[in-house]
């Protein structure tokens, strides 16, 4: 056997590991976001009838039977094993179209009793069933794929022609959340960078007496838990927490102020938690630096901050964009801290990545909003591949 | 010192002291006799952590957390000292696609993989269990334990290998007497980063662990959730006095690494 095959053998292991437990997972998850899994078991002959439907009329007689069948036996299957099929059919197809929830049920119901043709009898039902908006959503929603919530997480929907428009007002929440999500992480590494910088500075450059405790005040938080790190601003932020008793006892104010729940709690914490990840690529980089470099840029006439802005910063620059990539790709998968000290408009994409998952129980969204998390994470490592290389990231 | 030296002293010392001040400020209200979360204290008494001690979930969830982390580390520990030996040794083809795979636990927000694993552990009867928890927490710790043994072993002098070879050790031999004596901190390094990841973890322990398995981070983020009692501040001191022990671990392990 080789050397090269004994050295894959060697971390086969591990790399089988983690395929199995991270990425066959996240692949299978996020395969959610395009597999329609809910409407074609109960309506099979109904997404079959609507295969040639051109979507502008009403589809004909064939639909309305094949509909009236499904039904039928989707109820009597649903009473059988209790599985509520239809529920969760009717759960995905209101995503679609509003209405769908109380209507697929009700029809259900009454369909078993309904006598004479299909049409007329779903048409005494409702008479959602003489429009084409629900025939639309059945057709979208019968997969096996579709882009119903890729496209969803973008604010765009199909209309019943099939061609992609702009979802309604109401509807359209997640390129917010997303702008959200990349303006909070975005202002946290620029704090973070503006505060990093300056200190890992100072400690590449102290009197080597002061440089371990100056290492020990940024690796002890850094070691801090993150929970306990953000337990400690909401003990102080609450309303009857540190600072508002403080402030009260100095009398700077009469009413507790409402600092918690909000954007600025957020960012707060969370440049707290990320300045360390900041602070330690950037002085891995200065204490690498050849300090006799900015000394002989001075000496042959450069002003200070002319060395530090020839010289010393784009040597140090290493260390900047790994510091920003670190600290901006946490920003955008914070998930404890906006969802423990923000209120209901400081919330960004993993909270919904959550609520999906575990509120609603709707894979599909919560597969979409992570291929959308994922894509901008990776977005984020292929700039930083391109801008700055791989090979050159030093940490402390 | 010139006044620009002076500037930089006062804004560094702010900026740690923003970094130091937040939880050494909350810290000491577990020691209150009282049960509000502000100074000054009525007096002083360790009945939160009576109440931390005697309560029903969070010791247990403390017995969680180190049990988890101790497998976590040990699974992560293994395979990825293993693993950084191997891509240490020799190039093979489809080396950066490996490492990337290898890294990837890092940069994926953990509430994707929360969620992934969720979906994929529960028909596998692989959720509200230890196993599944520990299996998670594994894969995210072992990154760390592959970059730190990379590290040491930049350090270590691929000729001892062939020397040992040459005078009759096989290769397991030459790893465990030769290689792994000298790269042994950077290995204790990267179990006690993969401990550190698990002990610090939520999100994952969140979604695929049930109430047998709370850990205490878990138990806490619940904890904050409703009602904020003091108690939370005493499990708070508790972690905090541990991560100080894993930095203290880390730092001497790192002094002793050549």
């Amino acid at each position: 056997m080789s050397a090269r095959w004994k050295a894959a053998a060697l971390v086969a292991p591990l790399l089988l590991f983690l395929l199995a437990v991270f990425v066959a997972p996240i692949g299978a998850f996020l395969l959610r976001a395009v597999q329609e899994q809910d409407v074609a078991p109960v309506l099979p002959r109904t997404v079959a009838a609507l295969s040639d439907w051109d979507g502008a009329a009403l589809p004909g007689d064939a639909a309305f039977a094949a509909l009236a069948e499904d039904l039928r036996e989707a109820r009597a299957r649903d009473q059988e094993t209790s599985a509520g099929a239809v529920a969760r059919a009717a759960a995905r197809l209101n995503a679609d179209w509003p209405g769908f929830r109380s209507l697929l049920p009700m029809t259900a119901r009454r369909i078993v009793a309904a006598e004479g043709p299909p049409r007329d009898a779903l048409l005494s039902i409702s008479e959602d069933w003489g429009t084409p908006l629900p025939w639309g959503a059945i057709r979208r929603a019968g997969g096996p794929v579709s882009d119903f919530n890729l496209l969803a997480v973008l604010d765009l929907k199909r209309d019943a022609a099939g061609d992609i428009a702009a979802a309604p007002a109401g509807e359209a929440i997640f390129r917010s959340v997303l702008w959200r999500t990349l303006w909070i992480g975005g202002l946290a590494t620029l704090i973070c960078l503006a505060i990093g910088y300056p200190l890992a500075w100072l400690m590449a450059t102290a009197p080597p007496r002061w440089v371990p405790w100056l290492v020990a005040g940024v690796m002890l938080p850094f070691w801090t838990s993150l929970i306990v790190r953000t337990a400690a601003w909401m003990v102080l932020l609450q309303r009857e927490g540190v600072v508002n008793a403080a402030l009260q006892a100095l009398r700077i104010t009469a009413e507790p102020l409402p600092l918690l729940f909000n954007r600025g709690a957020v960012l707060l914490a969370m440049v707290h938690i990320l300045l360390p990840f900041m602070v330690l690529p950037i002085y891995g980089s200065l204490r690498a630096l050849d300090w006799r470099l900015p000394r002989a840029a001075m000496s042959l006439g450069a002003s200070p901050l002319r060395s530090f802005l020839r010289v010393s910063l784009p040597l140090s620059m290493p260390g900047v964009g790994a510091g920003c990539l670190l600290v901006f790709i946490q920003a955008l998968g914070f998930y404890v801290t906006p969802a423990l000290l923000g209120g209901a408009n400081d919330q960004m994409v993993p909270y919904f990545v959550a609520f999906y998952a575990s509120r609603t129980v709707n894979w599909g969204m919560a597969a979409a909003l992570s291929v959308l998390l994922l894509v901008a994470v990776a977005l984020v490592v292929a700039l930083y591949g391109r801008l700055v290389g791989f090979g050159k990231v030093r940490t402390a | 010192m010139t006044p620009s030296r002076i500037l930089l002293w006062c804004f560094g010392t702010l900026a740690i002291l923003f970094l130091m001040a937040p939880v050494l400020a909350v810290l000491p209200l577990s020691f209150s006799s009282g049960s509000f979360l502000f100074y000054p204290l009525p007096g002083l008494s360790l009945r939160w952590y009576a109440d931390f001690w005697n309560s029903e979930f969070w010791l247990p969830a403390l017995w969680n957390s180190l049990k988890v982390g101790t497998g976590a580390a040990l699974v992560a520990g293994s395979l990825g000292t293993l693993a950084a030996f191997g891509l240490w040794r020799a190039e093979f083809p489809g080396k950066s696609l490996v490492m990337a795979v290898l890294l990837a636990p890092m940069v994926v927000p953990a509430i994707i993989v929360a969620v992934a694993l969720l979906l994929a552990f529960g028909p596998l009867g692989l959720t509200n269990s230890f196993t599944g928890l520990i299996l998670a927490h594994a894969a995210l710790g072992a990154p760390f334990v592959v970059v730190t043994v990379l590290a040491a072993l930049q350090q270590f002098d691929a000729v001892q290998l062939r020397a040992a070879s040459s005078c009759g050790a096989s290769p397991l031999r030459a790893f465990l007497r030769v290689c792994l004596p000298q790269i042994l901190p950077g290995v204790a390094a990267g179990a006690v980063f993969a401990f550190a990841t698990s002990l610090d973890e939520v999100a994952v322990a969140l979604f695929i662990s049930g109430p047998a398995q709370r850990t205490l981070p878990r138990q806490m983020f619940s904890g904050l959730n409703d009602s904020i009692s003091l108690t939370i501040m005493a499990a708070a001191m508790v972690l905090v006095l541990l991560s100080a022990l894993l930095l203290l671990a880390v730092t001497l392990l790192r002094r002793r690494s050549p």
